[in-house]
């Protein structure tokens, strides 16, 4: 953290995207958090992402739930909708943003604990419902807040600060949304801003639930030797499985890829995800294959990163529940709510 | 790349734009940080340590320190530099016990200097403590050279020159007014271990045209007129005056008419306006009066008639620039004549040595300009140097100061028997200014202020004496806002690699995205790789050893760091640090001791 405020100066032949916004312009507050936390990287590649799609900040909902992680919205889009909410509960607020809007950008900021502790139920019925939004895990394996318990995704054998040895086995975000049947699964490293802005660039422009377990280290009480979160031990057991560019409808494919090597996936929007093959076979439409991959290189102490899975055939929630394609906060309250009569009325169809 | 050699003093010497740019290598952002502290005579004679006139060049230093200022790169206009000095030298205390003394014990050793301008008062104030005896010959009855004469006394006052000659002089210089020196034989006859010619260029440029010899009286060469003034041998001219040049000489010059009683000065140019040698301010400063400039008007010839000028002819000019702003192609498109009373030529000044013989030794070159060594300033006769315009043709006073400082060198290691070409080379100091987690031992802040401006006698007041200073300096209020503006670019980003364990911070919080980490390449690669484009090549990259966990470098583009420390403030590892860079500049002082850096840092502690 600072205590300065970032000084005004701008880069004087800063880029400039489509809105005419340099990148200054999609910052936030400046971050309370510690120096060199991996949470301040994913809001840098946050920032990136949405000044490079060009999203008009206003056009943006940020929400989170409780935890270091879900400081971070405040970081980032100063001039976008924010909602801090009751910890775990973040989904719950998005859905019901959603429902009521269903034209903003949504993107959710959640850490471990507040996803896969207090609020795994919440998160997995998100994923049921297939809401349309992009929901970000800052994971470093501990209660960085509470001075770095054990979170549920520490890995077996991890080590505390202290040297306690982690006994029990981790949830894997990732696996977890797999099995509830996310469209959109990813993993990344706070470290890789090379992989992680695609995968975010895709992931708010995918529709329906896309997550991305982010490995972020704490650097305060989960960066030292003998933990599994760690900047070091990150890089060193880091395997990257697919390299997904993301490609917006007005550009056009410029990387050079050998045949059979890329796989282009078409959007709703128009956009494209190029998935480019790292080492070995691997297909990320193909669900069990995935899973059963997850679950060996989890054994073999692998972090498989990249777009892990990706099905671009669900309903999202509106389709699902037919709803008008015009946002409900934008329809007229005597339309959205005709009255007891027409209530009557309906009723009467059934009596 | 290679990484970057941060031991080596020229590397942050470099990253300090204004004191790179000063040819003096004044430690700008030093003085102007103690000016933010209220430290006014500190400021003072730090400044003075390296430029010897801060009230003087405070007020007409030509100042490269701006146009290289990193602040003009960010919002277009510079650190008020100059004015800043200036507030240094008008809020100063007595420094009269703090200033170098002469001691009792001479030396042995006598150095004779012609002319006394700013060259030669420079190399005496570098000799007199080392207890040389100091012989200044002058022709004029006042000591000054350039200075006095040729700049108007509405834009240096007599009393601020007087002054800081006097810090000099009275260290004990035998300075000997209205002494021409006619030979220079004669003067080497007489026995001195060394001979330094500071007698600048004082010979103006003629424009011998049709007419220019029918009324003399009213055509006047540039310096010599300025200088008649400053005498009080010139009191009046006419109604309507033309300059022709639009150097900074010109510029004193119209200033001057409309002061004389002139009614209309035009200020007559050749070219377009990208190629007047004046400086933007002091163009700026004679707009302001009033004073009319024309382009694109080449002097034919002058209009004469009973004898009496009555105009000038011109002929029209039209120009075709290339992309660079080069002139392509030129041609004439017709003529004008401009009535006037007076003309005054500022087309340029040359050296003159009628007085130096031809044949003792010191070699002239094809264009009767003295053969002298750039960095030792000696001539090809042992013991006989050069300085300041009289060296290298018309520069300015902070370059004058700085010839005098390395003649100086010079001279001592001759007069000792020493090799005058085997100099001590400029060392350097870095300190930490960490003062705590968030606390730095600077103004980190970067104010968004704009440029201060400084205020001028009205229009009404300024022209009614010769003599009425027009700019009226910062107060001490408008300096304390315009210091803040200063980007404290000798407070220094350093790196150590091996503490880096690649986290992104310092790349994610820099506003000006000066930071990359990537893959390392050559230069011109890596300039297309990096986070914020780098495409100034005069702006050095700042390349780390290979990072620990990735073995990618850290690389930092110079340009436009505003030096705010953020990057080192959110370094978990302290591996990004800030440190107080100190660049030691040997003088002839420390022949006798090497400078010790740290020893620098610490006596001015800014």
């Amino acid at each position: 953290m600072s205590f300065i405020t970032k000084p005004a100066a701008v880069h004087p032949r800063s880029p400039k995207n489509e809105l005419g916004l340099t990148i200054r312009d999609y910052e936030g507050g400046m971050s309370t958090l510690c120096a060199g936390c991996g949470h301040d990287s994913v809001t840098g590649a946050i920032v990136q992402s949405v000044f490079e799609l060009s999203i008009p900040p206003h056009r943006m909902a940020k929400l989170s739930g409780i935890g270091c992680s879900s400081k971070t919205p405040a970081y980032f889009v100063r001039q976008s909708h924010g909602f801090n909410t009751v910890h775990g509960r973040m989904p719950s607020v998005a859905t019901g943003a959603n429902a009521a809007n269903s034209d903003l950008w949504y993107i959710g900021v959640s850490g471990d604990g507040d996803t896969l502790s207090i609020g795994l139920g919440q998160f997995c019925h998100a994923i049921r419902r297939n809401l349309n939004m992009l929901y970000i895990i800052e994971n470093n394996g501990v209660y960085g807040l509470t001075k770095g318990q054990f979170s549920a995704s520490a890995d077996l054998g991890s080590k505390a600060k202290k040297g306690a040895e982690n006994q029990q086995p981790p949830i894997d975000p990732c696996r977890t949304a797999i099995s509830m049947g996310a469209g959109f699964v990813a993993r990344s490293f706070s470290g890789d801003k090379q992989q992680l802005v695609p995968l975010i660039k895709a992931g708010l422009s995918h529709k329906g639930f896309a997550v991305i377990d982010v490995i972020s280290p704490c650097v305060t009480f989960n960066d030292h030797e003998g933990s599994t979160k760690s900047y070091e031990y990150t890089r060193q057991h880091f395997h990257p499985a697919l390299h997904a560019d993301y490609v917006r409808p007005s550009e056009e494919i410029r990387t050079q890829y050998n045949e059979g090597e890329a796989m282009p996936v078409t959007l709703h929007d128009g956009s494209k995800i190029v998935l480019r093959k790292v080492a070995g076979e691997y297909d990320p439409t193909d669900r069990a294959s995935v899973y059963s991959h997850l679950e060996r290189s989890q054994q073999a102490g692998e972090i498989v990163t990249g777009l892990l899975y990706y099905n671009d055939g669900l309903k999202e929630m509106h389709d699902v529940t037919n709803v008008v394609d015009q946002p409900l906060s934008t329809i007229d309250h005597s339309v959205l709510c005709p009255g007891n009569d027409a209530l009557q009325a309906l009723q009467n169809v059934w009596r | 790349m290679q990484p970057t050699d941060i031991n080596n003093p020229a590397y942050f010497h470099k990253v300090v734009d204004c004191q790179k740019g000063c040819p003096a290598h004044t430690d700008v952002p030093g003085y102007i940080r103690l000016i933010a502290q209220g430290r006014f005579t500190d400021a003072y004679l730090l400044n003075r340590s390296t430029n010897v006139f801060p009230g003087i060049l405070g007020r007409v230093c030509d100042r490269p320190c701006e146009p290289a200022c990193r602040r003009g790169r960010i919002d277009e206009k510079p650190v008020a530099i100059c004015r800043l000095k200036r507030v240094a030298a008008d809020l100063s205390g007595d420094v009269a016990d703090r200033l170098p003394k002469a001691p009792d014990q001479k030396n042995g050793k006598r150095v004779a200097m012609v002319g006394a301008g700013c060259a030669s008062l420079a190399v005496a104030n570098d000799l007199m403590p080392l207890g040389y005896e100091v012989v200044i010959y002058e022709a004029q009855d006042t000591p000054g050279g350039l200075m006095r004469m040729n700049i108007p006394s509405f834009r240096l006052p007599g009393e601020v020159l007087d002054e800081e000659i006097a810090m000099i002089v009275d260290m004990g210089v035998d300075l000997r007014l209205g002494t021409k020196v006619e030979s220079m034989q004669s003067l080497l006859d007489e026995g001195y271990d060394a001979v330094f010619i500071g007698s600048g260029a004082p010979k103006g440029k003629n424009l011998d045209i049709p007419g220019r010899y029918d009324d003399p009286d009213r055509i006047h060469i540039g310096i010599d007129w300025l200088e008649s003034i400053a005498f009080d041998h010139t009191d009046s001219i006419g109604e309507n005056v033309l300059i022709i040049g639009v150097g900074n000489t010109a510029m004193d010059c119209c200033r001057s008419s409309l002061r004389l009683g002139a009614k209309s000065v035009k200020v007559m140019a050749r070219k377009p306006r990208s190629f007047f040698k004046a400086s933007e301010w002091e163009l700026e400063d004679a707009e302001e009066e009033n004073v009319e400039i024309i382009v694109n008007h080449s002097p034919k010839n002058f209009v004469i008639e009973g004898g009496k000028l009555v105009g000038m002819t011109f002929e029209l000019m039209e120009y075709d620039l290339d992309d660079d702003g080069r002139i392509r192609d030129q041609r004439v498109t017709g003529e004008t004549v401009i009535p006037c009373d007076d003309v005054v030529l500022a087309i340029g000044q040359d050296n003159a040595f009628p007085w130096i013989e031809r044949d003792i030794g010191i070699e002239f070159d094809k264009w009767d300009v003295p053969v002298v060594d750039p960095v030792t300033y000696e001539s090809d006769r042992k013991g006989v140097f050069f300085g300041g315009d009289a060296a290298f043709g018309p520069k300015n006073i902070i370059w004058a100061v700085e010839h005098g400082h390395q003649a100086a060198i010079s001279i001592h290691k001759h007069c000792h028997g020493e090799d005058v070409a085997d100099r001590l080379a400029d060392g350097m100091h870095l300190s930490s200014v960490k003062m705590g987690i968030h606390e730095w031992a600077y103004s980190n802040y970067f104010d968004a202020a704009e440029r201060r401006l400084v205020p001028h006698l009205s229009l009404k007041e300024r022209f009614k004496r010769l003599d009425l200073e027009v700019e009226l300096g910062f107060d001490a209020e408008v300096a304390a806002t315009e210091v803040e503006r200063c980007l404290n670019c000798d407070i220094q980003t350093v790196f150590t690699a091996s503490l880096c364990i690649e986290c992104d911070a310092c790349i994610d919080v820099c506003p000006v995205k000066c930071l990359t980490m990537t893959a390392n390449g050559d230069e011109a690669d890596l300039r297309t790789r990096l986070t914020a484009p780098a495409e100034n090549p005069e702006q050095d990259l700042y390349v780390s050893e290979s990072l620990p966990q990735t073995a990618r470098v850290m690389v930092k583009d110079e340009d436009v760091c505003v030096h705010c420390g953020l990057c080192a403030e959110r370094c978990p590892t302290a591996a990004w640090d800030m440190q107080k860079f100190t660049l030691a500049v040997p003088y002839a002082i420390d022949e006798k001791t090497p400078p010790d850096p740290a020893q620098i840092a610490k006596k001015w502690g800014t």
